[in-house]
C-alpha cells in the first residue's frame, strides 16, 4: 500500500497571534511556525503502518512558499519516503489545496490519504472531504482510530456524541485527529538522513487548476477583549458573587 | 434566492443546533427550506414544519439515510441544490463532516462556522482558535456556509405550518459502511447548549476525582466539560472536550477547575457570559478571561463549593 501525507506550515500552536493594525491579516514575520499539530499525527499513524509491514511507501507533500518544504524535510525525519513541494506564492483556499491535491493523487496513485481534520489557522476544516469529494472517494473523518482491513479500514470517528466506527473501502481519504496516536520526535540521525530524501518541486501554475481565490478578505480584527475580572478569596465569596452579583445561580 | 438547511437529527428528534442554523439561516435571507435526509423521521419533518421561520420541508425517508453518512448524504443534497443560492448547516462534527464535500461538488469555497451573517454574502468569522475575526464575502454564484451554533439563539419551535414535500432519494455509496455509534448517554443537559458547564483539566488528576465536578453539576443542572489534557489523560470521554479542535460553548456560567487556559482552551469557552476559574496557580492563564478567579487547591475548594451551595434557599435551574 501507498500513503499519501499531507502537511500543512502553520504559525505555531503556542504563539500568542497578533492582528496586523491595518487589518490585513495577522502578524507572520518573524513569528515562530511549524506543522499543522493534527497534520503529525497524520505522518505518525502512516509511519505506524509502515512499521507494521502495511504500507510500502510513504509520500509527504506540502502547498505553500518556499519554506514550507521544512513540514515535509520534518516528515521525512519521522519516516516518510519521499516528498512533494507544490510552490505557491499566496494563501489559498481549501477548494484550492484539494484540486492540486487531486491532481497529485491522480500522478502517483495512493491508497489512502492521511491528513489533520483542521489546520489550526483557518479553523476551515475542509480539505479532507473536499479532496474525497473530487476524487469521487469514501471519506473518513476525525479519526481517532484506524484498523487496516483486507481492502478497507475501519475507523473510528470522534463525534459530538461520542464514537463512531464507520468501514470505507480503499482507497479512502481520513483526517486525523489529535487523540489517533503520539507522534515521534524525529532523532539527529534521522533529521540527518532525511537531507537525503529527494524532494519533488511543482509549480502549481503547471498542474492546470484553478486556484484564484472565491473568498475575499475584508477585514481581520482583534475580538472584543473580556473585561478584567476580580479575585475573590474565599469559596464563600465567590458563591455570593454568582449568586448576588452576577445572578446565575 | 432561496437557503437550503440540511437538518441534523436522531430520526425521532430534531438536534437542538438545527434551531440555532434556523435562527443564522433566516438572516441569510427569509426564504428558508429545511431539508430532512432520515429513516422513518417523520417525527422530525413535522418537527420542523412547526418553526415559523421554516416556509417548506422537503422530507426524503430511506435506510442510507439512517445514520450520517456524508457520502449518501451529499448525493441527495446535491439534487436539491440548483433550486438554492445558499447551502447550511450547524458547524458541528454532523456539518463539519459533510459541507466541505457537497461545497467541491458544487465547485464553490465553503464559509466555515461563521458567527454572524453581515449581508446574505458577508460573514464574519473566527480564525486562528478564536484570536482573530475575519469579514469575508464569498463571491461564488452558490454560497456553502457552516454557522457556529452556539453564536445564535435557537428559532421558535411553534405556531408555523410550513408544506412538508416527499422527495427520492439519491443513489446509496457503496464503498462507506456504518458500523456502529457509542453514545454516551447522560440525564444532564447537554454541553452545547447548557445554561452552565462545569469543566475540569489536567488538575482533576485521575478520573474518579471528576466525581467532585459531577456532584456539583448535579446540584446546578450544569453539563460537564473537560480539556484535551483531561481526554487525553483518558479522565473523561472525548464528547466533553471544550476547545478549538472540541467543543464551543458559550453558557450564562463557565467553571473551570483545574484548566490552566491554553489558548486552544479559551477558544472553546471564552464568550461565556461569566467565567470562574480555580486554579491553585495564580499565574494560570485562565485568569486572565475569569471574571472570579479564586486562587485554591481545588481538593478542598470542591467540596466547599458544594456546601455553600447546599446551604442556598435556591438555585436557578
Amino acid at each position: 500500500m501507498k500513503i499519501l501525507v499531507a502537511v500543512k506550515r502553520v504559525i505555531d500552536y503556542n504563539v500568542q497571534i497578533r492582528v496586523k493594525e491595518d487589518g490585513s491579516g495577522v502578524v507572520t514575520d518573524n513569528v515562530k511556525m511549524s506543522t499543522n499539530p493534527p497534520d503529525d499525527n497524520a505522518i505518525e499513524e502512516a509511519v505506524k503502518i509502515k512499521e507494521a509491514g502495511k504500507a510500502k511507501e510513504i509520500v509527504a507533500i506540502t502547498i505553500g512558499e518556499e519554506k514550507a518544504q521544512e513540514t515535509v524535510r520534518k516528515a521525512l525525519a519521522v519516516g516518510a519516503d519521499r516528498g512533494i513541494h507544490v510552490k505557491v506564492d499566496n494563501v489559498i483556499e481549501p477548494l484550492a489545496v484539494s484540486k492540486i491535491l487531486k491532481k497529485i493523487v491522480e500522478k502517483e496513485n495512493p491508497d489512502l490519504v492521511f491528513m489533520g481534520k483542521q489546520a489550526i489557522d483557518d479553523d476551515c476544516n475542509q480539505t479532507g472531504q473536499m479532496l474525497a469529494a473530487l476524487l469521487n472517494w469514501p471519506q473518513a473523518t476525525f479519526a481517532s482510530k484506524i484498523e487496516i482491513k483486507d481492502n478497507a479500514l475501519e475507523v473510528t470517528r470522534e463525534i459530538d456524541e461520542g464514537l463512531e466506527t464507520i468501514e470505507v473501502n480503499v482507497p479512502a481519504i481520513v483526517t486525523c485527529d489529535l487523540r489517533l496516536n503520539e507522534p515521534r520526535y524525529a532523532s539527529l540521525p534521522n533529521i540527518m538522513k532525511a537531507k537525503k530524501k529527494p524532494i519533488e518541486q511543482i509549480n502549481a501554475s503547471d498542474l492546470g487548476v484553478d486556484i484564484n481565490p472565491r473568498i475575499e478578505q475584508i477585514k481581520v480584527e482583534e475580538p472584543p477583549k473580556r473585561k478584567a475580572g476580580i479575585k475573590v478569596a474565599s469559596v464563600e465569596e465567590l458563591v455570593q458573587k454568582l449568586k448576588n452579583e452576577a445572578k446565575v445561580i | 434566492m432561496s437557503v437550503l438547511l440540511i437538518a441534523e437529527h436522531n430520526n425521532k428528534e430534531v438536534r437542538p443546533f438545527t434551531y440555532n442554523a434556523i435562527t443564522a439561516a433566516s438572516q441569510i435571507n427569509d426564504d428558508l427550506h429545511v431539508l430532512v435526509l432520515g429513516h422513518q423521521a417523520d417525527d422530525v419533518a413535522k418537527s420542523l414544519s412547526e418553526v415559523p421561520n421554516v416556509k417548506k420541508v422537503i422530507h426524503v425517508d430511506n435506510e442510507i439515510y439512517e445514520n450520517y453518512i456524508a457520502e449518501n448524504y451529499t448525493a441527495a443534497i446535491i439534487k436539491h441544490a440548483e433550486n438554492y443560492s445558499h447551502i447550511v448547516s450547524s458547524a458541528n462534527t454532523f456539518g463539519k463532516n459533510l459541507m466541505p464535500r457537497i461545497a467541491a461538488l458544487l465547485d464553490t469555497s465553503q464559509v466555515s462556522d461563521i458567527i454572524k451573517v453581515i449581508s446574505e454574502d458577508t460573514f464574519l468569522r473566527p480564525i486562528y482558535a478564536g484570536n482573530a475575526f475575519a469579514t469575508v464575502k464569498s463571491n461564488d454564484k452558490k454560497k456553502c456556509v457552516t454557522i457556529r451554533p452556539t453564536s445564535f439563539d435557537p428559532a421558535d419551535k411553534s405556531g408555523g405550518s410550513a408544506e412538508i414535500t416527499k422527495s427520492d432519494p439519491a443513489e446509496a455509496s457503496s464503498s462507506t459502511k456504518f458500523l456502529k455509534k457509542e453514545e454516551v448517554k447522560s440525564d444532564r443537559p447537554e454541553l452545547g447548549t447548557a445554561r452552565i458547564v462545569i469543566s475540569g483539566g489536567r488538575g482533576m488528576q485521575n478520573g474518579e476525582n471528576f466525581k467532585l465536578i459531577s456532584d456539583i453539576a448535579d446540584k446546578l443542572n450544569a453539563a460537564i466539560g473537560a480539556s484535551r489534557a483531561a481526554v487525553d489523560a483518558g479522565y473523561i470521554t472525548n464528547d466533553h472536550q471544550v476547545g478549538q479542535t472540541g467543543k464551543v460553548v458559550v453558557p450564562d456560567l463557565y467553571i473551570a477547575v483545574g484548566i490552566s487556559g491554553a489558548i486552544q482552551h479559551l477558544a472553546g469557552m471564552k464568550e461565556s457570559k461569566v467565567i470562574v476559574a480555580i486554579n491553585k496557580d495564580g499565574e494560570a492563564p485562565i485568569f486572565s478571561v475569569a471574571d472570579y478567579g479564586l486562587e485554591a487547591d481545588l481538593f478542598e475548594a470542591l467540596p466547599q463549593f458544594l456546601s455553600e451551595l447546599n446551604k442556598l434557599n435556591t438555585i436557578q435551574k
